[in-house]
């Protein structure tokens, strides 16, 4: 079982709702961490850490001995990442997918691939809580590999809870496929409904099962409970603000170690999640799943 | 023209609250609002849009059934495991065998290329589309990423170019861009050029570790940075350390900001802080003052 958290908006609660229910669970649950450009996660959950390793994409280097210069691979590549104008090939590494269009181009068999490094995965533990994430490489644009590296250490324990990057584009799908639910945290207010509206889009371009939690309940209006309502979308649970829980996360302490009978309330949402998992009429056929 | 980027590496710090009581402040600017996969600033400037253009960028692979021979070669040769294969052959005439997940297709046209059969399209993609609105504090140049869409950088760019030649024709001296949260590409295209940036954290773990990476980022594109608290009474005691390494680190301390439930409630009006008034309105403009003279 996989959920996943997401947010179209940022700081509405995804990383709260993801680590204060891995401490609420009574089952083994590994952490994911799949917000690289800012992972949160550790902070609170206060990890023994266990090991690191980095993470590279492959980008080409060119023998310049073999290189005909006839300017195959600089046609190939569709990021501008290998330029030749029939002169030996310049190489933009940061620029380059690691698809392996130049390589596969290239007549004289002159280039070979050579890793470069854009973040490292590291992997702790938390009592009986297992926890990976990543750290992307300051000034690194692609954060895509390196999600799907973290994703890759799923699967060692029968839940596998996702805290992923706010936003609806590649870096929250590269985060979020492939889970059996998203949780959509939001807050009642007109930037959160705008955002949550889109991260709805997303989650049905992307054929997942969905529910929402409002956060900070109680600030803001209704207009939140209104679309959910119209739109049919599963209301799992409302966390009201809580100036204790606030003070807490500033000082990097979970909300249930603070206040111990949340504990039931993350339980509760985990209960309705899988209810909504398992009730036919809410689970469309994944579009992007073979 | 100087050209002034928010931002904050961690989502929800305020970000889109501050910048429009900025855009209110300046009088007239072009405004950008680069948050493209989740673009807030028009909710509260209410704008009214005299200009659309569709954003294409890149292609995507589309395998046409009818030529589709079932070989594999497409998905032996993909790297971000977009060729789908279908069930085996439900018609019994080999139709359909393989298919692209458009979300999952980095464009790279390999499969184009290598396709035996040359059952393979790549039609130009259309990632999303860009406005040019008229708002009460000036031009506004935003957009809209199609949900789970690449190419979130380009399109920022794109804002970016198009809110600069508006000013630039319209003779307006400045440029207010209201940035994505984060470190990565689509930030890196908000903020590289740019004359100065204000990274807006708040008192928490998060907020602080969030902000040193903001801040690295912009030393490693050596663009001026600056910073400030938002809710720094939450917790007073993070507020001064996250200052001090800030300092530390070369960027400016331009204010605190207190929480204050007037922030919300200008949300909901559709107006911006400094049109409400309170005590963060008066926190705002102090930052403001001191803001737009950074990186002159």
């Amino acid at each position: 079982m996989t959920v996943a958290v997401a947010s179209g908006k940022g700081g509405t609660g995804k990383t709260t709702v993801a680590v204060n229910l891995a401490l609420s669970l009574e089952e083994p649950v590994e952490l994911l961490d799949c917000d690289v450009e800012e992972p949160n996660a550790h902070l609170f959950l206060q990890p023994r850490w266990i090991s690191t390793r980095t993470v590279s994409v492959p980008v080409p280097q060119v023998d310049e001995r073999l290189c005909t210069a006839c300017g195959a691979c600089g046609s190939a590549c569709r990021f501008h990442a290998i330029v030749s104008l029939k002169t030996q090939p310049l190489v933009f590494p940061e620029l380059c997918h690691g698809c392996g269009a130049c390589v596969l181009a290239c007549p004289a068999g002159a280039i070979r691939e050579v890793p470069r490094e854009v973040g490292v995965v590291e992997r702790g533990r938390r009592g009986e809580i297992r926890f990976v994430h990543g750290r992307l490489k300051v000034g690194e644009a692609m954060s895509g590999p390196l999600i799907r590296a973290v994703r890759s250490e799923a699967g060692q324990s029968p839940i596998t809870l996702i805290d992923a990057p706010p936003g609806t584009s590649c870096p929250v799908v590269a985060a979020v496929r492939g889970s059996d639910f998203v949780l959509l945290v939001t807050e009642p207010t007109p930037f959160g409904l705008n955002d949550l509206r889109l991260a709805v889009e997303m989650v049905r371009t992307l054929g997942l099962p969905f529910g929402v939690v409002i956060n900070r309940s109680d600030i803001g209006n209704d207009a939140v409970r209104r679309y959910c309502a119209s739109e049919a979308v599963p209301l799992l649970i409302e966390i009201p603000e809580d100036r204790r829980v606030a003070e807490a996360y500033s000082r990097g302490q979970a909300a249930v170690t603070v206040l111990p009978q949340l504990r039931a309330v993350f339980r509760e949402l985990y209960d309705r999640l899988l209810s909504v998992v398992c009730s036919p009429g809410q689970r469309p056929v994944p579009a992007g799943r073979s | 023209m100087r050209e002034l980027v928010v931002i904050s590496g961690k989502g929800g710090t305020g970000k889109t609250s501050i910048l429009a009581s900025f855009a209110v402040l300046a009088g007239q600017a072009v405004l950008a609002d680069c948050d493209v996969d989740a673009a807030d600033l028009h909710l509260v400037l209410t704008p009214t849009v005299r200009r659309r253009e569709v954003f294409r960028s890149g292609n995507e692979a589309v395998i046409r059934p009818e030529l589709c021979r079932g070989c594999g070669k497409c998905a032996e040769l993909c790297r971000f495991a977009a060729v789908l294969r279908d069930f085996e052959d439900p018609r019994g005439d080999g139709s359909s065998r393989y298919r692209v997940d458009a979300t999952a297709c980095e464009g790279c046209g390999v499969c184009v290329r290598h396709c035996p059969h040359g059952a393979i399209e790549f039609p130009e993609r259309v990632c999303g589309e860009w406005f040019v609105s008229g708002t009460r504090c000036g031009p506004l140049v935003h957009a809209r990423l199609h949900p789970a869409a690449e190419n979130s950088g380009k399109l920022v760019a794109a804002v970016r170019q198009e809110a600069r030649r508006l000013a630039e024709s319209e003779g307006f001296d400045r440029v207010l861009v209201d940035g994505p949260p984060g470190i990565g590409c689509p930030v890196i295209s908000s903020v590289t050029g740019a004359s100065a940036v204000l990274a807006v954290s708040e008192p928490t773990v998060s907020g602080e570790h969030d902000l040193s990476r903001v801040l690295e980022l912009c030393r490693h594109f050596d663009i001026p940075a600056a910073v400030c608290v938002n809710k720094w009474d939450l917790n007073p005691q993070m507020t001064r350390r996250i200052e001090g390494k800030a300092a530390a680190g070369g960027a400016g301390v331009l204010g605190r900001i207190p929480y204050d439930r007037a922030v919300t409630a200008a949300q909901l009006e559709a107006r911006a802080v400094v049109e409400l008034g309170g005590p963060a309105a008066a926190a705002i403009r102090a930052v403001w003052e001191r803001f737009k003279e950074t990186g002159e």
